[in-house]
């Protein structure tokens, strides 16, 4: 674990009024790792993302990315420059089928948004980048349904999916099994264990033992602050997790 | 142009800008708490108009009509938002649009299907009538200077109103969260008719005011209402005090484009040419100041970001 | 979606065969008003590429259309009198010839949507729809205290203009020809809503976060939509203006940029076709409702809010039902 980092912040900041969302928030992702981002509900995690992704501002510091100071990009240069992300609550094109959400990734991903008159979903090239990915995360038979007749579960795929058309060189992923269900989970457990070989992952991820099984180095995250980072058995003895999520007093 | 030529235009702009207000005031209110854009809030400015000229016919006085205009347009506005509009609460832009529009439609047909198409006109009461005496030797309009003061009046009460009562805690509480309000057992469908209402007088009171210097007629509605969306564009949408400020704006830089740009352009142009050129700029002046506050913050002078 | 492409193939077939059968029993006013249709037809298509497919409610298309028009009256009305309209730096002639009028209506029309669009567009909902009506009426009054080409009484121009191998002033020829551009017109907009800049545009419509997410800015996408839009609103400003020989600053005016969305709303929002029957639909109601009585719009009023409040789909979403998705 001695490859540098392919994403890093450096002491990022934000606040809402008083509120403060991330304080001084430092911490990498390296080639081929899942790093957990965990914490209780409201500790900032999804503020976090939108930082990283570019959708909001940051207050202070900096996010590097494949070296490169990408502070200043907005989501969408961010996107092009390799970031690929889920978001917490499923943003799709819901009057879209399965398939053209997946071929709009590999669209913008194809960067060929300007091509006017070539039909879209008869280009070769990208409806196969998009049966690929719907494939991946098990959703190929669902290609002709329109979104919104998707159940939760579906739709967090989905996600995953038009990430993965974007071939990005770091995901992030805000609560990809959420609703998944039993089966679901374990399928998707599996598929991004073998996910970390492709791009590495910043999971923020409510389901414990997904997260303990799959991460590499896990994050907490309490009040906009990380108080641990570390390997997952360090993470479970740290007295700081626990006081943070079981309520024990700190000795 | 002479100092008091120009104090006068400084005077016009800002009676134009207090009776735009009246206008932005109803619908940026009626925006902030329902999110609904109405395109008929023109028609209630004509009602206001009809009504006063209508009673004032009838009875002579001019009290009466500005309180027959308040009347008719609330009046008008509570029966439109009880058949049509609160019925466009959730739906999208594209569908308040439409509606308003077919309202626009039947309001000025089924006015002119009522008094004709021949403009009416409404009387300047005698006692506002003729000139007053200014300092620096300005006479102006006494009409117009009340105006002005009744803008003002409107605009201050508006603002207690939403500051001090419980009325405005309601609208406020509105503004911010729609869902939270109906939380605090407050009767939404009520309050949402009463807002509409009080847009409705506003525009119908603005109508009446203004019918007296000009004439009343069918349409009237229309460019005062253009005017009021850029009015609320400047100001930001929801936000009263950007109203007042954007109203101003408005009508100072359509008023003052329109007496000095002609005069500007007379200093490297041929009079007829300056004329021309001046006019035809200074209709475009207060849609250039909206491109420029556009540019500069697209949210609009006093808009949350 | 198979009963949509019928209902298209009769609509379009109707719009046809109307004027035909008007011109084997001599009727000319309704070639006329059929002529009429369709080239509003086409301007409610342009408009519908920026409302239906991308979302953006603009009520300042009239712009566009003005623009058009005047491209024609202007460029007609030099050509008239044998005066260029400017000599510096180039000399530009005036011109009555309609291909000539068209491309230039387009260029001009896309460049004023390009301007207006770029400003608009960095804002959303309620704020584009009054920046957009602002912008468009800013032109109406400009036209109005313009005197060079007639203020507010307008421009008339004697002779219908010509194209190469068509007697214009026929009425069944000028249809044939505008009825050729609304096929084309058609033609253009099915490719662009099928391709990948047809997807982003969707997709900026229903979903902006996802666009930017994919690493698509749904500004420029929505920015190039909306001169496209205005560019193909533009050219039926200019058939229109020919059709009247007649261009005054009311094609500017902001209850044209209302009909050119009652046209969409009446026929369906984001349907191909919509456009197309919502504006034979108006023609037919505005001749004969305005036949009954002076006071149709009423009635048609009463009828646009019936449709809005309870027919959303217009009448193509009441025949075929809820859009499918495609493909």
């Amino acid at each position: 674990m001695t490859d540098t980092p392919v994403l890093e912040l450096r002491n990022i900041c934000k606040r809402f009024g008083a509120v403060v969302a991330s304080n001084d928030v430092s911490l990498d992702l390296r080639p081929g790792e899942i790093h957990a981002l965990i914490g209780p509900n409201g500790a900032g995690k999804s503020t976090l993302i939108a930082q990283i992704a570019g959708t909001l501002p940051s207050d202070a510091g900096q996010v590097m990315f494949e070296g490169r100071d990408v502070t200043g990009l907005d989501a969408v240069a961010r996107a092009r420059a390799g970031l690929g992300r889920t978001f917490q609550i499923s943003s799709l094109a819901m009057e879209f089928t399965v398939l053209q959400n997946a071929v709009l990734g590999a669209v913008g991903q194809a960067r060929t948004a300007f091509s006017l008159l070539r039909p879209v979903m008869k280009d070769r090239v990208l409806v196969a980048a998009a049966e690929a990915a719907l494939e991946a995360v098990g959703l190929a038979e669902f290609r002709a349904l329109r979104t919104d007749e998707l159940s939760h579960g579906q739709r967090r795929q989905l996600e995953v999916a038009v990430a993965l058309t974007l071939r990005p060189r770091a995901f992030l992923m805000d609560e990809p099994m959420a609703g998944l269900g039993m089966e679901g989970t374990a399928a998707m457990t599996g598929f991004l264990d073998t996910l970390r070989q492709r791009a590495p992952i910043l999971l923020v991820e409510h389901d414990m033992d997904a997260v303990f099984r799959l991460a590499d180095r896990i994050s907490v995250l309490v009040y906009g602050e990380i108080v641990a980072t570390g390997r997952p058995d360090e993470i479970r003895a740290d007295a700081a997790v626990r006081s943070a999520y079981l309520g024990e007093a700190t000795p | 142009m002479t100092f008091v030529l120009l104090v006068e235009q400084v005077l016009n702009g800002l009676q134009f800008g207090v009776m735009l207000f009246l206008m932005a005031a109803g619908l940026t209110l009626i925006f902030g708490v329902m999110g609904l854009i109405n395109l008929a809030h023109g028609s209630l400015y004509m009602v206001g108009a009809f009504a006063a000229a209508t009673v004032a016919g009838a009875t002579g006085s001019f009290l009466l009509a500005l309180a027959a205009s308040l009347g008719a347009a609330a009046l008008a506005g509570a029966l439109v938002e009880l058949t049509v509009i609160r019925r466009l609460y959730g739906r999208d832009h594209l569908d308040q649009v439409l509606a308003t529009f077919a309202l626009i439609l039947i309001f000025s047909e089924g006015t002119r299907w009522l008094f004709g198409s021949f403009p009416l006109y409404l009387d300047i009461p005698p006692a506002l009538s003729g000139p007053v005496a200014l300092p620096f030797g300005i006479d102006y309009p006494r009409y117009r200077l009340a105006l002005i003061g009744i803008g003002l009046a409107v605009a201050a009460a508006l603002f207690l109103l939403i500051s001090r009562t419980r009325l405005g805690i309601q609208i406020r509480a509105g503004e911010e969260d729609r869902e939270m309000i109906a939380a605090l057992g407050v009767d939404i469908s009520k309050l949402y008719t009463l807002v509409f209402a009080l847009g409705a007088a506003l525009a119908g009171l603005a109508g009446a005011l203004i019918g007296a210097i000009q004439s009343v007629q069918v349409g009237m509605g229309e460019p005062v209402l253009i005017l009021a969306f850029v009015v609320i564009v400047i100001g930001g949408i929801g936000s009263i005090r950007g109203a007042l400020v954007g109203a101003i704006l408005v009508g100072l830089t359509d008023t003052l484009g329109r007496a000095l740009l002609p005069v500007l352009f007379g200093l490297v142009m041929e009079p007829a040419a300056a004329m021309s050129a001046g006019a035809s700029l200074a209709s475009m002046a207060i849609y250039i100041l909206m491109a420029a506050v556009l540019i500069l913050r697209p949210r609009g002078l006093f808009g949350r970001a | 979606m198979r009963r949509e492409h019928r209902l298209n193939a009769l609509i379009l077939g109707l719009v046809l065969a109307v004027p035909l059968w008007a011109w084997a029993t001599s009727e000319p006013f309704t070639i006329t008003l059929a002529t009429r249709a369709v080239i509003f037809a086409i301007a409610g298509v342009g408009l519908n590429l920026a409302l239906g497919t991308g979302g953006l409610v603009s009520l300042g298309h009239a712009a566009f259309f003005g623009i058009g028009g005047y491209a024609m009256g202007i460029l007609a009305s030099h050509a008239q009198t044998y005066t260029p309209l400017f000599e510096w730096p180039f000399v530009l002639e005036g011109t009555k010839s309609m291909p000539v009028i068209w491309l230039l209506a387009v260029a001009a029309s896309a460049l004023a949507a390009l301007m207006i669009g770029a400003l608009s567009l960095r804002t959303s909902g309620v704020y584009f729809i009054m920046i957009t009506l602002a912008f468009g009426q800013m032109f109406y009054y400009f036209m109005i205290s313009w005197p060079a080409y007639g203020g507010e009484d307008g421009l008339s121009i004697y002779v219908r203009n010509g194209f190469p191998g068509l007697n214009t002033l026929d009425p069944i020829q000028f249809f044939a020809l505008s009825f050729a551009i609304l096929c084309a017109v058609l033609y253009l907009v099915t490719r662009l809503r099928a391709s990948a800049f047809g997807l982003a545009l969707g997709a900026a419509r229903q979903n902006e976060a996802r666009t930017r997410a994919v690493g698509i800015d749904p500004y420029r996408v929505r920015l190039l939509a909306f001169t496209l839009s205005g560019a193909i609103t533009g050219l039926a400003g200019a058939l229109f203006a020919d059709l009247n020989r007649f261009v005054s600053p009311v094609m500017f005016s902001w209850h044209t940029s209302g009909e050119l969305i009652v046209f969409i709303i009446l026929g369906g929002v984001g349907r191909l076709m919509g456009p197309v029957l919502g504006a034979a639909l108006y023609v037919a109601l505005e001749h004969h409702l305005g036949g009954l009585s002076d006071y149709w719009q009423i009635y048609f009023g009463a009828i646009l809010l019936g449709v809005v409040l309870f027919a959303r789909g217009g009448l193509i979403g009441l025949i075929v039902g809820r859009e499918t998705a495609h493909d």
